[in-house]
């Protein structure tokens, strides 16, 4: 990537406005700034007010782009769909069982390689009954061939939503994406922020890359989604090729995402680790492993024991999907044990989803490091700086060699 | 209905659970729940033998309130979550609670084809004309021009959907409107609509206080609807074309179409069915 053409980042942050606002309204703020097309919506907590601010900039002229206040998720999602086929840069946010009931439009998205954009605001899943933030919604849906990335802060938000269009739309990857936010934590939570200035968004976004690969080309009109294999069609063949191409622009994105967020660091002056990030690792003998807003009480957490003299880092995965297993196996390289802390369920393994993921990774790592998982933070659950404290001491444990626990630490039991 | 057949006398509070209402002061939702427990009161129902079932909702809350079997379901599917659990146990008497939004919008298939499938039961919809839950957004009954949400500020600019003329025309056995503000006329008609067989909907205006305050004016709008039931669906069909919405407190249809059960026993031997394919020879 060049940036010979690009303002320096002292030039371009000195354009952007600094506000104080909530994870919702960041998300709102940054859809804005991307320009979308087309916009559908159906209320669901806690992602309403995020959805109220995306009606509120188009109704003051803030934003032109059409909305679609649909009867329930499902149509949501089939609605972009819509606007996708005909060209559109589309957006919505859902979570927890708007989400489950967006499945079906869901799975065929990644399928039909439309590069929607939507915010998970997560939320834990029902039943028993609770409106709280927890990733089991996000997380129960990552293998349908949807980029996921998850944010930290509320600037991580407003600037993964942006570079979001970037990576979707990117002709390597064609795949839609997903921004996770953390129900309540981020959603409601507000802190200062920089925005950034359109002119310079718009320079970064440039136009929309059309999906010609299923669009209104006047040239060519076509019937998008063949029948295959057993139902007629052009056979097994046609299918494999689908699924095939899906695993390669998952593949892809994880150096687009590199290289987008490369750019927007050249040019608005803030990073983040697109796929990985390392607090701390580099000199330590064990870590903990985080994922979204849960990572500062644990960092805070990490710089406490480090006082104390416990030699512990911290792995935070950004980009769940496509899991990065080449730089987790880099990261992990680093370290002999190993607590991952999972604000889901992964009900098949009896741990967290991302201990089971990562256990994949350390198989590729080539070297026993011990691991454990860890359930913290379901339906709304604090997790807070002694129960990272609890993770850190299990974890430095297992230095020692002893057994490796097989059950899960439920970090909420009593809380 | 055998199981109204009931010779112990209840009370009202026997239907009630312990559990306090956590609507805001003045919802219209505080007189559904006093008429649902009247009504099962005056059919002395024993509590086990009823079943309340929900979607998501303020309104939907109604089930955790009452002390019979209840469901508080997903978004949207009370209907055939209902229709399950009446076929399944056709003894139970099966009320179905929820809102517009639940019922009319994410909810909108089922409630077609539970008119067209006419299962007994009793549909108990609160009309506020808004999301109450989700803080204020409009739904399928709002007027197209009400700019009081944040969603579509400038209105949803989409024609309201009409829960008597849609229940008529897709099959309801059972159709009334009654408001909040008149709590022994509600009960009496969810005592008839129960009593009734086949599918009943009974629409309740049910002000909504927090995000349509202006509902509260309501009481003073509604007016008792001037006609009795009729089982003719075409006369029930004129009196609709010229309703505003406030007419309540009367059954403005009551037909006459067998509720669909399905047969009790099995529509086929497997034996038959082995014969039939020539299974083994
Ligand atoms: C699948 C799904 N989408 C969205 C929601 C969020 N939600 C909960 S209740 C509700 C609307 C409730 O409106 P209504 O049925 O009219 O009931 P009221 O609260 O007004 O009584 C919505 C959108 C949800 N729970 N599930
Ligand atoms: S928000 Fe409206 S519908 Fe919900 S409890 Fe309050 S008054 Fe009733």
């Amino acid at each position: 990537m060049t940036t010979a053409t690009l303002e320096t980042p002292r030039e371009a942050a000195a354009k952007q406005k600094v506000i104080l606002c909530e994870g919702n309204e960041a998300a709102a703020l940054a859809v804005a700034l991307a320009r979308p097309d087309m916009v559908a919506v159906y209320p669901i907590t806690p992602q309403s007010s995020l959805v109220e601010h995306v009606a509120k900039l188009i109704a003051d002229g803030k934003m032109d782009a059409d909305i679609v206040d649909a009867e329930g998720e499902h149509s949501v999602l089939s609605v972009l769909q819509g606007g996708a086929l005909a060209g559109a840069r589309t957006y919505t946010a859902t979570c927890g069982p708007g989400l489950a009931f967006m499945f079906e439009p869901y799975f065929r998205t990644s399928g039909m390689r439309l590069p929607i954009v939507m915010t998970i605001v997560t939320r834990d899943g029902i039943t028993p009954q609770s409106v709280w933030g927890g990733h089991q919604d996000a997380m129960t849906v990552r293998e349908v061939g949807w980029v996921q990335m998850y944010c930290e802060t509320v600037q991580e938000v407003l600037d993964t939503t942006i570079m979001a269009f970037k990576v979707a739309e990117h002709h390597d990857v064609m795949l839609p994406v997903n921004i996770c936010l953390d129900g309540n934590y981020l959603s409601y939570g507000a802190s200062r922020v920089e925005l950034p200035d359109q002119a310079e968004v718009d320079a970064f976004l440039g136009d929309k890359f059309v999906n010609w690969h299923v669009a209104l080309d006047p040239q060519r009109p076509m019937a998008v989604d063949p029948l295959t294999g057993g139902s007629g069609g052009k056979g097994p063949s046609t299918f494999v090729r689908y699924r095939k191409g899906q695993c390669k622009g998952m593949q892809n994105a994880l150096r687009v995402i590199e290289e987008v967020h490369e750019e927007w660091a050249q040019r608005f002056g803030r990073s983040f680790a697109p796929l990985v990030e390392e607090y701390r690792l580099d000199d330590a003998e064990f870590a903990i492993m985080t994922l979204g807003s849960m990572t500062g009480a644990a960092k805070d957490a990490i710089d406490e024991a480090r006082e104390a003299g416990k030699k512990v880092g911290l792995i935070k995965i950004k980009t769940f999907s496509p899991f990065p297993v080449e730089a987790l196996v880099r990261s992990l390289a680093k370290v002999r044990a190993l607590g991952v802390v999972d604000r889901s369920v992964g009900f098949r393994w009896n741990c967290g989803p991302m201990f089971q993921e990562t256990l994949g990774a350390l198989y590729r790592l080539g070297r026993h490091v011990p691991a454990m998982s860890f359930i913290g933070g379901l339906a709304g659950a604090d997790l807070t700086i002694p129960h990272f404290h609890r993770v850190i001491d299990a974890t430095e444990a297992l230095l020692q060699g002893g057994p490796v626990p097989t059950e899960p630490v439920w970090l909420n039991e009593r809380d | 209905m055998d199981n109204c057949a009931v010779a112990q006398k209840m009370s009202p509070k026997d239907y009630k659970s312990d559990v306090k209402p956590i609507w805001c002061a003045g919802c219209g939702d505080f007189s559904v729940l006093s008429a649902i427990t009247k009504a099962l009161a005056a059919l002395s129902l024993p509590p086990e033998q009823v079943a309340v079932v929900s979607g998501i909702g303020c309104s939907s809350r109604i089930p955790a309130y009452t002390s019979v079997y209840g469901f508080h379901g997903v978004h949207g599917r009370a209907l055939p979550i209902a229709t399950g659990l009446k076929i399944a146990r056709p003894d139970l008497t099966v009320l179905v609670t929820g809102g517009d939004g639940d019922g009319f919008s994410i909810g909108g298939n089922h409630f077609l084809h539970a008119c067209r499938r006419n299962v007994d039961m009793t549909y108990v919809v609160m009309d506020n004309q808004v999301y109450g839950m989700t803080k204020g957004q409009a739904s399928p009954t709002t007027a197209p021009d009400w700019e009081g949400s944040k969603l579509t500020p400038e209105g949803a600019g989409i024609n309201p959907f009409h829960p008597l003329v849609v229940a008529l025309a897709a099959g309801a056995n059972f159709i009334a409107r009654c408001s909040s503000s008149d709590p022994n006329n509600v009960a009496q008609i969810i005592a008839e609509g129960i009593r009734h067989p086949g599918f009943s909907l009974i629409q309740v205006l049910s002000p909504c206080v927090t995000f349509r305050p202006e509902q509260k004016d309501w009481k003073r709008m509604v007016r008792t609807a001037v006609v009795d039931a009729t089982d003719d669906p075409a006369r029930a069909a004129r009196r609709l074309m010229t309703d505003d919405g406030f007419n309540v407190g009367k059954v403005l249809y009551k037909g006459s179409r067998e509720p669909f059960r399905p047969g009790a026993e099995a529509c086929f031997q497997v034996d038959d069915l082995e014969a039939g394919f020539a299974v083994g020879q």
